[in-house]
């Protein structure tokens, strides 16, 4: 946790690694024992001696109020979260929680990872709902808690950085998938309407934007729509939870990554007959758990995330 | 344990070759400071404020849903939720008759009529969840959480 936060450490390592990227496919980095992914296509991560334009954590599904057995105590674990991300070696520019932060979704819950997200080192934090917090209400706890400053269901979308972000709500009218809506479709589409095509775009969810696994819901329904409104932008990159495992598809102009979680790991799409906790050995539950860093330097396409299991 | 997946792009040579053309001579960004947010005009700022201390310490569990106090469902009337199924997944059952299901999964799950005719909270493990029937017809109902969960209740004279 100390070399690879040492911009000067950075620097050489990012000299030889010039090199070392010569002719490959898939630029995979290791600083400070830490793996950095960029995709192919992308250059360097991080000037010389200086910030990246933008940085910042995603956390996700901590799901407070879960008793099972695969996680007896997850406020521990969100804890243990919230003290990785407040030791990064900087302050991030801001956090972002993609849902399922309770559990069943009340208000002693709500009330409990509110109280715990105020422990975060970061100017600003973000959410998004999972269907966790929707679960009997069609998202009005949550909204009562966290949907300040959003609009209808409670999406929104600020600029910082030169980056556009987007935090979008497909957990509160399921179908079988994921589902924006017509309200929501309509407003990705004014407000991205005035952006230049070479703004970054960045989107949050819950559930992914892309057909991971539909027969466990796993995908969101008019997604199509939506990315319609983002192909003219030449990077777009959107960020879920809800799979509780990593996972990666670029698809044209849009990558998307999925997030793990902070309480319990879930199977890989169609291993087993539903996605049910999976009970780890003892000791074994922390590799499955973590945190995600996420930098943009500008003049660069892409950008670099980072994954860090719990510790 | 870092995991990583990566998109493999034939691309990539000749965005490394563009690399060592113009990344190693691009301009440094020197700016060390935050970058600024805009909310967007006269709009409200969505998110909370996060505080420059040390996790915050958690408050004690708090108990939710119904337990496993409650009284067993009778046979005949009763449908268990197991690996994400109800199961009977289609149950008949003269009028009148009060139903309870059961939810033995690790997962929460909600029993929530398609014509809204009847709404469960969310049932965590061995939660449970009654509802009469007073009127014949057929009832469809879906996990609200894992609307793929889906189930009948056929309701006779």
């Amino acid at each position: 946790m100390t070399a690879d936060t040492d911009p000067r450490a950075m620097t050489r390592r990012q000299l030889l690694r010039h090199t070392a990227w010569f002719g490959s496919a898939v630029a995979l980095s290791v600083v400070g024992g830490e793996v950095i992914s960029h995709i192919a296509g992308s250059p360097e991560p991080t000037p010389a001696a200086s910030r990246p334009t933008l940085r910042f954590a995603q956390i996700s599904d901590s799901h407070i109020g879960f008793n099972g057995a695969a996680n007896p105590n997850v406020a521990d674990t969100f804890a243990q979260a919230i003290n990785q991300v407040n030791n990064l070696g900087y302050t991030p520019d801001f956090v972002i929680h993609t849902g399922d932060l309770t559990h069943l979704g009340t208000p002693e819950q709500f009330d409990h990872v509110k109280q715990m997200l105020t422990g975060l080192n970061t100017p600003h934090i973000f959410t998004v709902p999972g269907e966790h917090d929707a679960t009997d209400d069609a998202g009005q706890k949550y909204r009562q808690v966290f949907g300040a400053g959003t609009r209808d269901d409670g999406w929104y979308s600020f600029d910082v950085g030169g980056v556009h972000v987007i935090g979008l709500v497909n957990t509160l009218h399921l179908q079988k998938l994921g589902h924006l809506g017509t309200d929501q479709l309509d407003f990705v589409q004014k407000d991205v309407a005035p952006l230049s095509s070479d703004t970054p775009i960045i989107v949050f969810s819950h559930i992914p934007m892309f057909a991971m696994y539909p027969d466990w819901g796993w995908g969101t329904d008019d997604a199509a729509r939506a990315l319609s409104y983002l192909r003219r932008f030449s990077s777009v990159t959107c960020l879920n939870g809800h799979v509780h495992q990593l996972f990666s598809k670029t698809d044209g102009n849009v990558t998307f990554y999925s997030g793990t979680t902070t309480a319990y790991p879930l199977p890989h799409p169609g291993d087993g007959p539903a996605p049910k906790p999976i009970n780890l050995p003892a000791g074994k539950l922390k590799d499955a758990l973590g945190i995600r860093e996420v930098s943009y330097t500008k003049g660069q396409q892409a950008l670099a995330l980072k994954e860090q299991a719990l510790q | 344990m870092p995991r990583l997946r990566h998109p493999i792009s034939a691309a990539a040579a000749v965005a490394a070759a563009a690399l060592l053309l113009s990344g190693c001579s691009g301009s440094t960004h020197s700016s060390q400071s935050s970058p600024s947010f805009n909310f967007g005009s006269g709009a409200a700022t969505p998110g909370m404020v996060g505080s420059g201390t040390a996790a915050a310490p958690a408050p004690s569990q708090s108990a939710v849903a119904s337990g496993p106090e409650a009284p067993p469902p009778q046979p005949g009337n009763a449908i268990t939720i197991t690996n994400f199924k109800f199961n009977p997944q289609m149950l008949t059952v003269p009028a009148g008759t009060t139903v309870t299901w059961t939810n033995q999964d690790e997962e929460p799950h909600t029993v929530v009529a398609k014509d809204g005719s009847f709404h469960s909270p969310g049932l965590d493990t061995k939660g449970t969840y009654s509802f009469t029937f007073a009127k014949p017809g057929s009832y469809d109902y879906v996990c609200s959480i894992h609307p793929f969960m889906t189930g009948t209740v056929v309701v006779n004279q």
